[in-house]
């Protein structure tokens, strides 16, 4: 176990030092203490590495991760994940807004809750979020998988694309174009195999949750929608 | 961007150190606006003294015989206590605005940023560090206080463009975003008598809060209907006499986190702001719900 105290050495150093570390290491478990809310620590990390962040972190820890285990042993500031290519992600606290962004791959856990705009425009990231999302969460998501244990905000899923949308608890509001579909035996198995690495195997049951998707009315242009554009 | 700060002392045995917390968690947020900051500091009890925070781009010959002008023209003992371009003049409640009126009489170019009961603000352009070390931030003790760092986005930099604003007796807002409506916003205020010394719509913001309470709403009735009058992005913290307030717009894309123990309830535009306060490490630490007002009183 390798420990960076962020206090000592400094952002620009720990960076530089992760991503040294692609191609060939056998130095794969990192701890990085004195977080204190920083902005961008273990960004564009690409390397199998096993990597803990004591405390919160500011804006987009973790973010282009790929290939890492980054593990946030507190909260997580805006843009945890953003652009995550593959690698997971998982986060002991809450998460702020714009958790996942973008992401193409990966896993994104948030055991807490995340706030607004969560898995915007999501690309391919799986994200599981044990407590409840933010509104105008999955915002033009276009694939991957959303699973909320908990509640979402307003909006869920406006002008979604083909992401898939899970939700255990209740929904303020569906955004535009965003409809609840049937849940088929596919996708209780494919729920139960993310909860499962998502480590909340043990706190929910695929059948508890609903299904949310695209109505394919927006993204796909037909003249007789015009009026919803 | 803009950084904006803000604590509420429950346990008093923690307000000697209010202005020192607040200097440092300000300065920490000195990257999300370096253009000026500012810095509100509850202090004073209910005696029955009245305070005006005053600022002079001359100080040396504004304030040099300030205090016993001023108090021969209303006829009660004036204080003044001077930090560097401010100073706070002391005298009896009942004279506040006996004295006011005198004041713009006898120094017309000297700008009021605070008056009431136990308020005082310093503002100026600069780093959080300069002016908080400027106005001595850090020897200050009080209840509560609130501090913004300026990145300029609507009206020009300059001393009376910084946060916080005051528009009312004890009363200061700082802002973190963008209003829309700002003009409209001014037009309709200035006709219900209030007046203002910038173009800026986080003045806006502080003299909409201050009619609401004049006409009788409390902070956070106030605050509830700003947010269906109010037009734009924005984060505020506000301060009154006795409370503390933070409300988001319903997009909420202005960033805002709290931190609450058995001694304080803090508020940062980023984490990164509280991570010294004491107690930290076990606070309840959340996110401000958008649209959903929040405040406290003492």
């Amino acid at each position: 176990m390798q420990t960076f105290d962020l206090a000592t050495r400094g952002l620009r150093e720990l960076n530089q030092t992760l991503h040294a570390l692609r191609g060939t290491t056998n130095e794969t478990a990192w701890e990085i203490v004195n977080a204190k809310g920083s902005h961008a620590i273990a960004v564009g990390v690409d390397a199998p590495l096993d990597i803990t962040v004591r405390g919160s972190t500011g804006y987009y820890c973790a973010g282009m991760n790929k290939q890492a285990t980054i593990r946030i042993d507190g909260n997580a500031g805006p843009g945890v994940a953003e652009n995550m290519m593959s690698g997971r992600v998982i986060i002991e606290g809450d998460a702020s807004q714009y958790a996942g962004a973008t992401g193409r791959g990966g896993l994104l856990v948030i055991k807490g809750n995340a706030s607004s705009r969560c898995g915007i425009s999501m690309k391919g990231i799986d994200i599981v979020v044990h407590g409840s999302i933010g509104h105008m969460s999955a915002f033009m998501a276009q694939s991957g998988n959303m699973v909320v244990l908990g509640d979402a905000g307003d909006a869920l899923g406006d002008s979604l694309y083909e992401a898939r949308l899970f939700v255990r608890g209740s929904v303020k509001s569906l955004g535009a174009d965003c409809i609840e579909k049937e849940m088929r035996p596919a996708h209780l198995a494919m729920l139960a195999e993310l909860l499962e690495r998502g480590e909340a195997g043990h706190k929910a049951k695929p059948e508890e949750f609903r299904r949310y998707g695209s109505a394919r009315k927006l993204y796909t242009f037909n003249v007789d929608n015009a009026a919803a554009y | 961007m803009c950084g904006i700060v803000g604590l509420f002392i429950k346990d008093k045995t923690l307000e000697p150190q209010l202005g020192a917390l607040l200097a440092e968690m300000l300065v920490t947020m000195t990257d999300r606006g370096p253009d000026s900051a500012g810095i509100a500091i509850y202090g004073g009890a209910d005696d029955g003294i009245a305070k005006i925070t005053v600022q002079s781009v001359q100080p040396d010959v504004d304030f040099a015989s300030l205090a016993a002008d001023l108090g021969a023209a209303i006829g009660v003992a004036v204080s003044l206590r001077r930090k560097s371009s401010h100073a706070v003049l002391e005298m009896p409640m009942d004279q506040l605005d006996a004295a006011r009126a005198a004041l713009s009489a006898l120094r017309p170019d000297v700008k009021v940023m605070s008056a009431g009961d136990n308020l005082e603000i310093y503002k100026e352009v600069g780093l959080p560090k300069d002016v908080a070390s400027r106005f001595e931030i850090a020897q200050m003790s009080g209840t509560h206080g609130i501090g913004h760092t300026r990145m300029a986005t609507e009206s020009a930099v300059t001393t009376m463009g910084a946060h916080p604003f005051s528009t009312g007796p004890d009363q200061c807002l700082v802002h973190n975003g963008s209003l829309s409506n700002h003009n409209s916003l001014r037009r309709t205020l200035v006709r219900e008598g209030m007046t203002f010394e910038t173009q800026n719509d986080s003045e806006v913001a502080a003299a909409y809060l201050t009619q609401k309470m004049k006409e009788g709403a409390n902070l956070g009735e106030a605050m509830e209907a700003s947010l269906s009058d109010l037009d734009g992005f924005f984060t505020f913290v506000v301060g009154t006499k006795d409370g503390f307030g933070v409300v988001r717009d319903p997009i909420a894309c202005k960033p805002a986190v709290m931190a609450e123990t058995d001694q304080y309830v803090a508020f940062g535009s980023e984490y990164r702001a509280m991570v010294n306060l004491p107690g930290i490490e076990t606070a309840r630490v959340w996110e401000p719900e958008p649209a959903t007002v929040y405040f406290w009183n003492h």
